[in-house]
């Protein structure tokens, strides 16, 4: 059912214009005046606005996604491609290392990615990648404000996600495998 | 070479079959008593070619169609039941209601628990009940992943065979969400090197043989054996003995987990990124189905696809590895006159132009037996235009017992039929010669052969007023050539080609061309308007059957019927 709402007629004060434009001004005035005093709640306890002063985010915000390196230092990501295939919006490119490119940094994992970039102006920060990540390799931190002067300076490749990215103390599992092998002496057939 | 299968001609109409009145999960269906075995030969039906006939697959490891059956995965265990017998009067006990009394195969000791059957190796009797979705079956089923999954080391993401593996699959449908056992796996090696193209991962293995079976009983290379006892099986090459047959790559693709990788292909690309294409191999006239995987333009693998009329489910190992030049840097881009970059249209003008004034019988033209049937078929309409003699080169190589064929090119035949060249390929090429030598000849066309390596050396190329070359690859021929048309891999166009058995099959087209390169059907058909031929259709399909009407040994076969697996033409 639909219910008529008659629409008032501007009164000849509204009709003038000016005055009323007038009374907005005073407002601002009146806020500026404030602010001159030192009435500015922000200002007055010194933690200033952003981006003088950073925002300070909540932990699980999800910013930037970047690489971590585990607690030796080592790439985590074995280069499975999985973020790339979930990836949304295609942000991810993941080049492999193929039959010649160089072995894991981490003993055991036998690959990591030979170039991993992140075009950063495609990302949505949806998580998908830190949550289909089956090395704890990828996580999304808590940078938000990520700005470049050109198109070619948002896309951030592996060695810069993982400087970005810092450590990840995580489980070890490759480093683990190789432990209790090298505890399984007895194997008859040692692989040269 | 006990395989009979490949290669064999496609069987005729089947004469009628005995057939079985069996139940599979409570529904009747009438199975063949007897069905082909890996050999073709006819043996008594399985309980999974039943269940397979009746719409369920039985997950199974060690059973393949193509190999003999070992029953060592025990994945396909199902329940089942027989007519129950008396066994004094040798009649059937009925139900009260009148039925045959079904008497479920239990364990002697145990009459209360079910005993199930591989049934990949048990043969279906009459009246016979399987009951593949039973819980018993699933109880089974779950039970025998679970002990495969013991020692695996579940290293799924740096494992090549993620996203084709058969472990994975059936983790995901019959697995259990977390593993119930709490000591160490035992650790194998990872990593070995089992031939020159095999790369061997133990720890993955599960131990279902069908590499040890498909190097003895298909290649006939008794190579591969499993070593040591109990958790620590392994897999293994025979000391003394490489793995390095021409074959060892279909291991790879037989291996229903990550154990047996191909170096080639090892870390390059995960599976499901790859866009799967019908492709045809071009390395001989065998003709070998192949899918092409590529991704983003660029051709990552090339793997069989099963074709029992021409190669069953393999081919070998240096036709598949025989892709790397379609990506190859120095590929032929640009349409090019005396070596300026040119446009096509100002190419094939000028071309045209030249050959159409040209006296007749003063123009040559060398094919090759690489280009697709319809190709050549326009090559010859040129030809006849132009009163060119013909012919395309010749390849030679060892043929070997299972695939590998002693011709070289991948569509002899195809030129043989559209008349390019003559029953042996190659007689004319010295008349060509002769004829460039006492300038009778003073104008040739190529296609994808560097005739300086085949009797018209760069001395007689030089004498030449016109050298039109069509090529993908830069050679002396295209070098030297006034106009150089670059042109494309199998993969990269639609076409057909005849193999030597008279078998024609159509590939499709798998990745972009390179540069400005096109497919040579598409720029012949401006040649052919250009120098007054007439119109042909501008598709493959449309030449195809524009050919197949034209050349007897064609008729009656259409683009559309071909289908993936091709059709026979008289050769």
């Amino acid at each position: 059912m639909t219910k008529v709402v008659d629409r008032k007629p501007l009164t000849f004060y509204e009709r003038t214009y000016l005055p009323t434009l007038l009374e907005g001004l005073k407002v601002t005035a009146r806020h500026f005046m404030r602010s001159v005093k030192g009435g500015n709640a922000a200002l007055a306890t010194g933690d200033g606005y952003y981006p003088e002063v950073p925002w300070k985010v909540s932990e699980g915000y999800r910013g930037a996604p970047y690489l971590v390196k585990d607690q030796e230092g080592n790439t985590k990501c074995v280069s499975c491609q999985l973020c790339e295939f979930v990836c949304p919006p295609k942000a991810i490119r993941i080049t492999p290392p193929g039959p010649e490119g160089v072995p894991a940094d981490r003993p055991n994992a036998e690959k990591m990615p030979r170039e991993f970039e992140i075009n950063m102006l495609r990302c949505i920060f949806c998580g998908l990648c830190q949550e289909v990540c089956p090395e704890e390799a990828i996580f999304l931190q808590q940078h938000y404000s990520l700005t470049g002067l050109t198109r070619e300076e948002m896309v951030y490749d592996k060695e810069r996600l993982l400087q970005l990215g810092g450590v990840h103390a995580g489980i070890q599992k490759w480093k683990h495998k190789l432990e209790e092998a090298r505890e399984q002496e007895s194997f008859p057939v040692k692989a040269d | 070479m006990s395989n009979a299968a490949p290669n064999a001609p496609a069987p005729t109409a089947p004469p009628p079959v005995e057939t079985l009145r069996i139940k599979v999960d409570g529904r009747d269906i009438d199975v063949p008593k007897t069905m082909p075995d890996w050999q073709g030969r006819p043996q008594p039906t399985t309980m999974l070619q039943a269940c397979h006939l009746a719409g369920h697959e039985v997950p199974h490891y060690c059973y393949h169609p193509k190999l003999p059956v070992a029953g060592n995965c025990r994945m396909c265990l199902v329940e089942f039941g027989t007519p129950a017998m008396d066994m004094a009067t040798r009649k059937p006990i009925l139900n009260e209601d009148g039925s045959v009394k079904i008497a479920r195969s239990v364990l002697p000791y145990e009459p209360q628990t079910p005993r199930g059957a591989i049934a990949c190796a048990t043969p279906i009797s009459p009246g016979m009940e399987i009951y593949p979705s039973s819980p018993a079956t699933k109880q089974m089923r779950e039970s025998v992943l679970e002990s495969l999954l013991i020692n695996h080391p579940l290293d799924c993401p740096i494992c090549d065979q993620a996203g084709e593996c058969k472990l994975q699959e059936s983790s995901v449908q019959h697995g259990q969400g977390a593993s119930r056992f709490v000591e160490a796996k035992v650790h194998k090696p990872k990593a070995v090197d089992l031939g020159p193209r095999i790369v061997l991962d133990d720890e993955r293995c599960v131990l279902c043989t069908r590499c040890v079976r498909f190097t003895k009983d298909i290649v006939g290379d008794d190579a591969l054996g499993i070593v040591n006892r109990g958790s620590y099986n392994t897999i293994s090459a025979f000391p003394g003995k490489a793995f390095d047959n021409n074959y060892t790559l279909n291991t790879v693709d037989l291996c229903p987990v990550g154990a047996l990788t191909s170096k080639d292909f090892r870390f390059k690309m995960r599976v499901w990124f790859l866009k799967e294409t019908r492709g045809i191999c071009t390395s001989c006239a065998t003709g070998c189905n192949i899918t092409i995987g590529s991704r983003e333009e660029t051709v990552h693998r090339y793997e069989p696809r099963e074709n029992d009329a021409v190669n069953g489910t393999w081919m070998c190992d240096s036709g598949r590895l025989n892709y790397r030049w379609i990506g190859r840097a120095d590929r032929l881009r640009d349409v090019t006159a005396g070596g300026a970059k040119t446009t096509w249209k100002a190419a094939i003008d000028a071309i045209a132009g030249k050959l159409a004034s040209a006296p007749a019988g003063s123009v040559a033209i060398v094919a090759s037996a690489r280009q697709t049937t319809e190709e050549l078929y326009l090559v010859k309409k040129l030809a006849t235009r132009l009163g060119a003699p013909t012919d395309s080169v010749p390849r030679e190589g060892e043929a070997d017992k299972l695939l590998v064929s002693a011709d070289r090119n991948p569509n002899s035949n195809g030129a043989r039929l559209t008349g390019i060249s003559y029953t042996e390929a190659g007689i004319q090429l010295p008349r060509i010669a002769d004829g460039i030598r006492n300038g009778t000849i003073r104008s040739l066309v190529v296609f994808g052969e560097d005739v300086t390596q085949h009797g018209i050396g760069a001395d007689l190329l030089a004498k030449l007023e016109l050298l039109v070359a069509s090529d993908i690859l830069p050679n002396a021929t295209t070098a030297a050539a006034h106009h150089v048309l670059p042109g494309c891999a199998a993969a990269e166009k639609r076409g057909t080609f005849v193999n030597a058995k008279g078998r024609v099959q159509r590939f499709l087209k798998a990745v972009e061309p390179k540069g400005d390169a096109r497919p040579e059907a598409e720029f012949l058909l401006e040649l052919l308007a250009g120098v007054g031929a007439g119109q042909f259709p501008a598709t493959a399909e449309g030449l195809f059957n524009r050919m197949a009407g034209e050349i007897p040994a064609f008729a009656g076969v259409e683009w559309a019927r071909l289908g993936d697996a091709g059709a026979n033409v008289a050769v």
